[in-house]
């Protein structure tokens, strides 16, 4: 295998990783703060895409649609935190699996209600499109290295909000005593909604930046739910520095998997035997990878006591 | 999509309210409405309602349910067609890997199928069965037309992928076997994978001159619009599948100029299909895509043999199946001896009419084709 494949391919793991960050930030937050299981997370995936779509269909600005799935799907993580999720918090989880999965499917048919069930089309700007030479000849697709440099800004924006500002005190204080930060006055059910729509609010970038490369299409978000809620173990559930960690590791784990393991079994077996051998191993490396993880540490890698 | 609906209910309304009368067909539809792949389930749907009500005919009674490209709901609702609603013939799955779960139990119990889309190559060859028709191809066909017109456009060093599933396997498959030059790289990807980073750096890596590929449904969508991105300038070669008319508006100019290979297009030149195209868009208000072209011909099949022989006369049904007496939007279309179509295979390319992307006849890639399974049928 070439350097240039092999440097290639790390990129696009990075790139998989960050688009995986953005999904499992606000899932992490949700779980660590308020103890909710939210499987609609998804959902406000696929808002942000349709959202973006509509938006970019109408205006013909990139800008615009961004601004609009992040609006939009902040918009409706807010409406549900408020209509349904709220009431959730001191149920078990099997209440908020079961309630948060009957969102899914009002999201998904709703969608299919507005918008029909035949994709929409929403694709990268000029200004984004075609690869650019890297140092070292490596020919690389402008708009996943621009994906990239985004999730990375959003990663230390929200590092730096947690960490620096008195929401990211609430949000901790919230994480670890939620009565005692009710005590001190905290406004603990606007605090609660406000993390949602963080959350909600990147969930619909997430869909809106790969709604371009991808198709914008009802029930886009499920697949990513499963790897994100990998990440939050892998991680640690409520840690934002874990999320950021565990996405990479598993962005990068399963992309270059899927390429380095067919070639090792390359190198004793036949072509087909080695293609479905190491692809299928390829596919259970990230749950390896958990397993490995929650065996040293049980917690996550950055989690606090479980 | 409202006003669909109201149709959809109010011809409902008319088909039960004739429920009483003799010799009804009654036809149990499971195709794939939600999710990914519903694009293509409802475009079968709508063809095939729209033969049925061009038809006039009273007697045939259709049932519809989404199977969600579930295979083990599509039993399920297989089971309770055939056990509680006491359907006769049933139709609708799109994808193989559902097909090979629910035909082998509805022909056994002596149910008939007509396939408008799936046809793997178990159900062409040694898995064959009387009870069993499929109306739009053998899974391998569109592929090896893809093959000879790689060949023919002097291709010699192509890269092929394919979703790892029954449809899958039979597209490389197919695609080898007419195919004339080198295989560059094989990959297989996942069922319902939407991105394709890793596979275009091989695709780069491999120093192939062509693309072979094969996504349906929103696969396609994504995998073109990222070729398209990555700056790789080869050409594309595949089936009409990622390239059919609902998908291709949201593909964009990715597609555009891509060969494909169809047993169909809207400008075939034939009486059926014209009629069939303007009838499709007056009624739905979008262009016909092969899906709903596939829809449209398996209900046409049905409802020539319901007018020449009673469903309950089960010999005498399946020989008027089996003699193909209607006219396909296809033109010329025979069943070979293990019913599955012999037909003439075309080349298209994707073209911008006005505001809509289309495609256009270019030529013939495979004439009076029939699949290389036929051979393994005892029939």
């Amino acid at each position: 295998m070439s350097f240039l494949l092999f440097v290639e391919q790390l990129l696009n793991g990075l790139q998989f990783g960050v688009m995986l960050f953005l999904t499992a930030a606000g899932l992490t937050l949700v779980f660590g703060v308020m103890g909710l299981i939210n499987l609609a997370h998804g959902s406000l995936i696929m808002v942000g895409a349709f959202a973006a779509a509509t938006v970019s269909a109408a205006t013909g600005s990139y800008l615009l649609a961004i601004a609009a799935s992040i609006v939009g799907a902040a918009a409706a993580g807010a409406i549900i935190e408020m209509l349904v999720i709220r009431r959730l918090y001191k149920r078990d989880h099997l209440d908020q699996v079961l309630a948060t999965f009957a969102l899914i499917l009002i999201f998904s048919e709703g969608t299919r209600y507005v918008f029909g069930s035949f994709p929409l089309y929403l694709n990268i700007p000029p200004y984004l499109a075609g690869p650019v030479t890297l140092p070292g000849g490596i020919e690389y697709p402008l708009y996943r290295l621009t994906i990239i440099v985004v999730g990375l800004l959003i990663a230390a924006g929200l590092f730096l909000l947690i960490a620096r500002t008195r929401i990211g005190i609430q949000i901790r204080a919230g994480e670890s005593d939620r009565e005692m930060i009710a005590a001190l006055g905290v406004d603990i059910s606007r605090l609660y909604t406000l993390v949602f729509a963080l959350g909600a609010g990147l969930a619909g970038l997430a869909g809106a930046m790969i709604g371009a490369i991808q198709s914008v299409q009802v029930g886009m978000g499920e697949p990513i739910l499963i790897l994100a809620f990998v990440v939050i173990v892998i991680g640690g559930i409520g840690s934002i520095k874990g999320a950021l960690i565990g996405s990479i590791l598993v962005g990068v784990t399963d992309t270059m998997g899927g390429i380095l393991l067919p070639a090792f079994f390359r190198l004793f077996m036949d072509n087909s035997a080695a293609m479905s051998t190491g692809s299928a191993l390829a596919t259970m490396s990230i749950y390896i990878l958990m397993a490995l993880v929650l065996i040293l540490k049980p917690s996550g890698l950055y989690g606090g006591k479980a | 999509m409202k006003i669909k609906m109201l149709m959809a209910a109010a011809s409902t309304a008319i088909l039960a309210a004739t429920a009483a009368q003799a010799e009804k067909v009654k036809v149990g539809m499971i195709t794939t409405l939600s999710g990914g792949g519903a694009s293509l389930g409802i475009a079968i749907r709508d063809g095939f309602m729209l033969a049925v009500k061009q038809s006039g005919n009273d007697n045939i009674e259709v049932i519809i349910e989404d199977d969600q490209r579930k295979p083990e709901i599509a039993v399920q609702l297989a089971d309770k067609m055939i056990q509680s609603e006491k359907v006769d013939v049933l139709t609708g799955i799109v994808w193989s890997n559902l097909a090979m779960a629910v035909v082998p139990a509805t022909t056994a119990q002596g149910k008939f199928y007509l396939s408008p889309n799936a046809g793997p190559s178990a159900l062409a060859g040694k898995g064959c069965h009387p009870n069993y028709f499929n109306v739009a191809w053998q899974n391998d066909n569109l592929h090896e037309a893809a093959g000879a017109y790689a060949s023919s456009a002097g291709l010699k060093n192509s890269f092929i992928l394919a979703p790892n599933y029954p449809a899958g396997q039979d597209a490389l498959a197919g695609y080898k076997r007419t195919y004339g030059g080198e295989i560059a790289g094989e990959l297989f990807t996942k069922l319902g994978q939407t991105d394709y980073a890793s596979e275009l750096a091989q695709i780069r890596a491999s120093g192939a001159d062509s693309v072979f590929f094969f996504l349906p449904g929103g696969m396609g969508i994504s995998f073109l619009k990222q070729y398209a991105d990555s700056g790789i300038d080869l050409p594309l070669v595949g089936p009409a599948f990622s390239f059919d008319q609902d998908i291709l508006q949201a593909v964009g100019d990715a597609a555009l100029g891509v060969h494909n290979t169809s047993q169909w297009n809207k400008d075939l030149d034939n009486a059926a299909n014209a009629g069939f195209v303007e009838a499709f868009v007056a009624e739905y208000g979008r262009l016909p895509s092969l899906y709903a072209s596939q829809g449209y011909d398996t209900a046409n099949l049905l409802l020539s043999a319901m007018a020449k022989a009673d469903v309950a006369d089960q010999d005498a049904f399946r020989d008027a199946l089996r003699a193909a007496d209607f006219a396909s939007v296809r033109g010329d279309f025979t069943f070979g001896s293990n019913q599955h179509p012999v037909q003439d295979i075309y080349v298209r390319q994707v073209i911008k009419e006005g505001d809509v992307y289309t495609n256009k006849l270019v030529g013939a890639a495979l004439e009076n084709h029939a699949d290389a399974y036929v051979g393994d049928c005892k029939m």
